[in-house]
């Protein structure tokens, strides 16, 4: 059976577009297919951080005003080829975005993948509110962070008002991913600690992904952190998201690395 | 201090990458002058081509693949048709 799920979070910068990328190479590295939707129309950047950019020919906008097949929009990932992208239109406003249109596509789409990945543009209007809409689970991105936090609170009651699951009456099954997180400064109270934020905010925890120089290194050169360097602490934090989304009992760590003597010699600070 | 000079030039190489996909890929959204100029080249390439094969054969949209690679110096633009059996087997008999 085929879920949407929406990458979310409210506010920009959180890493939605890095999670959503991250998330779905690891469902797909685990052989089943998935599809990445970038709903931030006039703003794309899903592409770029998935290493698409100079392939994308149409977009969403396209395939929902009917100008171009679906099939002709996706575009295949080379590294791991059960991992799809469907790029948003970068020229146009997210009022070329209709709700029927939008809701044949994705009707298509869940035919097609196994995980339908819409990754949601920042910000609580039409367009967010469109990404959220067929969601069958929701992913709230939030760093450990006052404004983020409040953010993912207001998102949380989006999801279960303006959702076509709210409207029928179920709910959308949510999910905390922390991101950014710096256990040691968490340790020495300079940061909200995954505790604090649970009790905020009550929803259940996908994961905690550690603030990373690799997630940068990954966008770099346009390959999700979970395809360029799936040793790395973020990239096994989005491996475990990724089986405990698949229904996996997996307790969640915080993740650390452990600190050798160069990193004791620099004193290194977080 | 080798190391250092690894870590060093490792960082480098991953942002000199990013330079240069940046520079590409802003290249081709500028000469597009901020509006789609040169995917409406794509689509206009795409429409005449299918219409010149279409006055030969029918063909069916979804078996139609099209797949651009932009470069620096140049872009490759593919139009990828099956064309059905019996009509490419009329053709030629």
């Amino acid at each position: 059976m085929s879920k949407v799920l929406v990458v979310t979070s409210g506010k920009g910068g959180v890493g939605k577009t890095t999670s959503t990328a991250a998330l779905g190479a690891a469902l797909a590295q685990s052989g089943q297919n998935v599809v990445v939707v970038d709903f931030d129309v006039g703003l794309r950047n899903l592409d770029l951080v998935m290493g698409a950019e100079r392939r994308v020919v149409f977009d969403l906008i396209n395939v929902v005003q009917g100008d171009a097949r679906l099939s002709q929009a996706l575009i295949r990932d080379k590294r791991c080829e059960t991992l799809s992208i469907l790029p948003a239109s970068q020229t146009r406003d997210k009022d070329a975005l209709t709700s029927e249109g939008v809701a044949r596509v994705m009707d298509e789409l869940r035919e097609k993948f196994d995980w339908v990945i819409c990754d949601s543009p920042a910000g609580i209007e039409r367009g967010a509110q469109l990404a959220m809409y067929h969601a069958d689970m929701a992913v709230i991105v939030t760093n450990p962070e006052v404004s983020s936090v409040r953010d993912s609170d207001r998102i949380i009651g989006l999801l279960d008002s303006k959702t076509k699951k709210a409207e029928q009456g179920e709910k959308v099954d949510k999910h905390l991913l922390l991101t950014r997180y710096d256990p040691a400064r968490a340790a020495r109270k300079e940061m909200l600690s995954v505790e604090d934020v649970l009790e905020i905010l009550s929803i259940p925890l996908l994961g905690i992904v550690p603030e990373s120089e690799d997630v940068l290194k990954s966008s770099n050169v346009g390959a999700p952190v979970t395809l360029a360097a799936p040793t790395s602490l973020p990239a096994r934090a989005y491996f475990e998201a990724a089986r405990r989304l698949s229904g996996e009992k997996l307790e969640v760590s915080v993740p650390v690395e452990k600190r050798g003597f160069l990193d004791w010699l620099f004193k290194r600070d977080a | 201090m080798s190391f250092l000079a690894n870590i060093f030039a490792r960082r480098q190489q991953s942002s000199s990458v990013a330079k240069d996909r940046l520079q590409i890929l802003l290249a081709h959204e500028r000469s597009a002058g901020g509006e789609s100029g040169e995917s409406d080249l794509i689509r206009q390439l795409h429409k005449e081509i299918m219409e010149v094969i279409a006055r030969h054969v029918a063909v069916d949209q979804d078996k139609v693949q099209i797949k651009v690679d932009r470069g620096s110096g140049c872009s490759m633009l593919e139009i990828d048709v099956e064309v059905p059996q019996e009509l490419s087997g009329k053709r030629t008999s």
